[in-house]
């Protein structure tokens, strides 16, 4: 059995330059302890494997009940310059989403 | 409720391509004592650089006719005043225009302040060796194609922009939330250094300045997030009172939902560490701030905390960087996602036959790898639109991609269709670096008479 990230939190994706910035947000704080020994950077970077290079930084902010993941060299050189669909990257967040993490009960 | 203590500043727009209608519904029924148009993207200032060099009169934001146009009469009959960096690269054009644009709605003469001082190119000229944020490199490496270079001022220019009484505030490049803060600084006196003010008016002008990200845009998921009328969301004020209280809401009687959810999307978009969010005016803490819902579309925002401003301004640096060509054709039935690939490997055989090469090149299958790349592990769809795009110095060969994959229309595997016309487009690409604020000298002129 497994959760996805998308069964416990909501994710909106941001872009500076060539990096993404993914927030993941509990919808109950109760969740917040599982996500932050669960969602690991390790996970989320075998998740991005494919669109980012990294490194990856993960911010825990609890008293927001979320975390700011921060991923670096992951938008094709940035919006000016990539040639991808999505240059900002806002899809990202399902991505994220997808994770899928060890049932938590 | 409002009481008379609180100022209420409204976001009328959070892209150069916002929509306009509920900034007007924000103007008519939201009770603003401001509206703010942020409308600058990374690369706009250096796009609108060009349309000055072509004419004089050009360079600030197109759009700022339509927006002016319809919100003018309501903010001048109502005294809202309006802020904007729809400047652009032109400030000074754009108050020209938008005073053209009051006299020609019969509102008189209008004056507005022009906040000057963020175009430091030729101060940058100079500079070679000062370093590009994102690669190390002198910036000497980009100056020879450079179009534009702009620091992101702060909010002491707009509130002295302000002070004037001026009913339209018009600037260049500003650092977004620094547009919404500025008010509350012109309106209770805040000093640059009153941290706990400045934190707040920060929190607040970032939650604020992409407009409907606040109040369900970018955010609804049927089923699991639903957002009740979408089609009409309203766009967000903050109600702010001279301690620094602030409380979020939106155009009463709009559509979408403005809650801690939504307000936490937002207050975590575009930040990097959550305990340095570094603007002109202070560097921000968002990892002690408060979200409560006060009532229904109403969020408390509390304890935000900040440290002292950088001593550097943030300039953006824009420069020609060649071309992007593109070029789109569909498959569909049976081999669909077979047929595209092979398309694919034509077009790159007879790109390289005419000698042409590429800095970057990229193939994708709509429907199946070219939001999330991964395209092995992706289930085969019954249709599929291929892409391909590469990046050049050489417009011609920028435009052969586009050429080639209409061709697969009557040159490629069998069943192609809906091609798209070739595709090409400046690359203005921008880099940054950091320039010591005592060599920025950032000021205020007022068109037409106060």
């Amino acid at each position: 059995m497994s959760v996805r990230v998308y069964d416990l939190a909501h994710s909106r994706a941001g872009d500076k330059g060539n990096t993404s910035n993914i927030s993941v947000i509990c919808y109950d704080a109760r969740h917040w302890e599982f996500l932050e020994r669960e969602l690991t950077v390790e996970r989320v970077a075998d998740a991005f494997r494919h669109l980012a290079k990294g490194p990856i930084r993960r911010y825990p902010l609890r008293n927001l009940k979320a975390f700011n993941f921060v991923i670096e060299n992951a938008l094709a050189g940035g919006v000016t310059v990539s040639l991808a669909q999505d240059i900002h990257g806002k899809s990202y967040s399902n991505v994220m989403l997808a994770i899928e993490l060890p049932d938590p009960k | 409720m409002r009481s008379k203590d609180t100022v209420r500043v409204g976001s009328g727009a959070g892209t150069s391509d916002d929509r306009m209608v509920p900034a007007l519904e924000l103007a008519e029924r939201g009770n603003i004592d401001y509206l703010v148009f942020e409308c600058l993207a990374e690369r706009t200032v250096s796009r609108e650089n060009l349309a000055r060099s072509k004419d004089p009169d050009q360079g600030y934001a197109p759009s700022l006719h339509a927006r002016l146009r319809m919100v003018l009469p309501t903010c001048i009959d109502r005294k809202i005043r309006i802020v904007s960096n729809m400047g652009a690269a032109n400030p000074v054009g754009g108050a020209r225009a938008a005073r053209k644009e009051a006299a020609d709605l019969g509102l008189g003469d209008i004056p507005v302040a022009v906040v000057l001082g963020d175009d430091v190119s030729s101060l940058v000229q100079h500079k070679g060796e000062l370093r590009l944020i994102e690669n190390g490199e002198p910036l000497e490496s980009i100056l020879p194609k450079m179009i534009s270079a702009n620091a992101y001022l702060g909010a002491d220019v707009v509130c002295e922009a302000l002070n004037t009484g001026a009913p339209i505030v018009l600037s260049g490049r500003v650092a977004d939330p620094s547009l919404f803060l500025a008010p509350m600084m012109h309106e209770f006196g805040w000093a640059c250094d009153d941290l706990t003010m400045i934190a707040q008016g920060t929190a607040a002008g970032h939650l604020l300045e992409c407009t409907a990200s606040v109040t369900g845009g970018c955010f609804g998921w049927p089923g699991k997030k639903d957002v009740p009328n979408l089609a009409n969301n309203g766009f967000p004020f903050a109600d702010v009172k001279a301690d620094g209280s602030i409380v979020i809401g939106k155009t009463p009687d709009s559509g979408g939902r403005l809650d801690v959810m939504t307000c936490t999307e937002q207050l975590i978009y575009e930040i990097h560490d959550p305990t340095a969010y570094i603007t002109p005016d202070c560097v921000l803490d968002i990892s002690t701030i408060a979200l409560r819902q006060e009532s229904f579309d109403r969020v408390r925002l509390a304890n935000a905390t900040a440290r002292p401003a950088t001593p550097t301004y943030k300039v953006n640096v824009g420069y020609a960087d060649g071309y992007i060509g593109e070029g789109e054709v569909s498959y569909g039935g049976i081999d669909a996602v077979a047929r595209a690939r092979w398309a694919a490997e034509i077009v790159k055989d007879r790109l390289k036959a005419q000698g042409l090469t590429y800095d970057d090149f990229r193939v994708d299958l709509i429907g199946m790898s070219s939001l999330h790349d991964n395209l092995e592990s992706r289930p085969e769809p019954y249709e599929v639109r291929l892409r391909m795009a590469g990046r050049t110095a050489n417009r011609k060969a920028a435009h052969a991609i586009g050429f080639e994959v209409r061709a697969m229309h009557m040159h490629g595997p069998g069943g192609a269709g809906g091609a798209c016309e070739p595709r090409v487009r400046d690359v203005l690409a921008v880099k940054s670096v950091l320039l010591p604020k005592s060599m920025v000298n950032p000021q205020v002129v007022v068109e037409g008479s106060l």
